[in-house]
């Protein structure tokens, strides 16, 4: 008896270094993430997942490419560029702010050390017209999602770079974590239930967009709305539809699951805007 | 003593197969059509979004199809749980708590139930 014991508690022994084992570090996630969708996806071509479904539905990805062809968005970047040119009251422009047209894209979300919170390309927009004096837009649509989507255009080609530096960082990333895998709403889903476990599978008439990538192609022309939108609308959107409470665009939850999302898919290119059912 | 026991065990299980015969004859053709329809109702069951149902259009492909179910749930009642708690057989279930959730009310579930078990 006292043998099984002893041998009992060398092996609780020998165990504990795994049971205490330290959380995964931010690029571990993502090294996991990438295989999950490389292995268990009917597709592994991982460059490809900025293009949501059409990575693997090839009768929507023709549709979609007819699309592209006249982009219902057009008039909306024209739109974009305009706000982009036009001075602001006091002579200053969005330039003065956020810096070349072409650099912009890429550097959110990013963390801020100084304020301990996550800076959004449209939280930057409206910062930048309300320092100067200017009315801030609307969050999830309309001027605010043309002039994004003008930027996200400017940005084509370059990847997403974000990295997790720091305690506090640290805190962001796993609350947007924690947000995108704890069950949520009447339906009891959480975002990976959906957009990684059954990514790409048929949920009625429609497939589930895949979570790696999800962060490429914001702001989105849906012909469901037939304009463009914001990621924190579509959030917003995902949270109605699993029967819970949306927060705000640019709350911290939202802010904090973009961060998440977006070093999940660090390394994709930036292609927005996207065009989706 | 046995004896007798065996005799009432054996009555017993008689009855209750009568009961059950009885029971499953009381589910109405009217109430088998309105768990259909609450099965295949988006805002109620919504089952179709991730099961095959016969006789659904456009079925999600989530989950297994919903067939042969007598065989697959000889014992109805752990069909019953399945659809009232999911968590009960996988806590990480995608499948909605439509019980405990209030997706669906008893008597809806009951009416589910009985055209699930029919399939």
């Amino acid at each position: 008896m006292r043998k099984i014991i002893g041998a009992a508690a060398l092996v609780s022994l020998m165990l504990s270094p795994l049971l205490t084992a330290q959380a995964s570090t931010p690029a571990e996630d993502r090294e996991a993430f990438r295989e999950y969708f490389k292995k268990n996806m009917p597709s592994d071509d991982l460059a490809d997942y900025k293009n949501g479904i059409y990575a693997f539905n090839k009768d929507a990805r023709a549709q979609w490419e007819e699309i592209e062809e006249f982009p219902p968005y057009e008039i909306q970047l024209d739109e974009g560029e305009e706000l982009w040119d036009k001075k602001f009251a006091n002579g200053k422009s969005f330039e003065s702010c956020l810096g070349k047209l072409d650099t912009i894209r890429a550097k959110y979300p990013h963390f801020d050390e100084k304020n301990d919170t996550i800076v959004t390309l449209e939280g930057s927009i409206n910062k930048c017209l309300t320092e100067n004096g200017e009315k801030p837009l609307k969050w999830k649509k309309g001027k605010m999602a043309s002039l994004s989507g003008y930027i996200a255009r400017a940005a084509n080609g370059q990847k997403i770079k974000v990295e997790v530096k720091g305690d506090k960082a640290l805190a962001w990333y796993n609350k947007g974590k924690n947000f995108f895998y704890a069950k949520r709403g009447q339906l009891n889903l959480s975002c990976a239930d959906c957009h990684v476990y059954n990514a790409s599978k048929w949920i009625r008439g429609d497939n589930l967009g895949p979570a790696l990538g999800h962060p490429t192609h914001f702001p989105v022309f849906r012909s469901k709305w037939g304009e463009l939108g914001t990621l924190h609308r579509r959030y917003g959107g995902c949270n109605k539809q699993v029967r819970a409470k949306p927060f705000k665009a640019q709350s911290d939850e939202y802010k904090a699951l973009e961060y998440f999302q977006a070093v999940m898919s660090d390394g994709l290119e930036i292609n927005g805007p996207g065009a989706r059912k | 003593m046995r004896e007798n026991f065996r005799i009432v065990s054996t009555a017993l299980s008689a009855l209750a197969l009568i009961g059950a015969i009885g029971f499953s004859a009381t589910v109405s053709a009217d109430d088998m059509e309105e768990g259909k329809k609450l099965a295949f109702n988006k805002k109620k069951g919504n089952c179709l979004a991730c099961h095959l149902i016969p006789g659904g259009d456009q079925p999600g492909n989530i989950a297994p199809p919903l067939i042969g179910m007598k065989a697959r749930f000889p014992d109805k009642a752990k069909l019953r749980t399945q659809i009232e708690e999911p968590r009960t057989a996988n806590p990480n279930s995608m499948m909605p708590p439509f019980k405990a959730h209030g997706v669906l009310s008893e008597k809806e579930i009951d009416k589910v139930v009985d055209f699930i078990y029919s399939l």
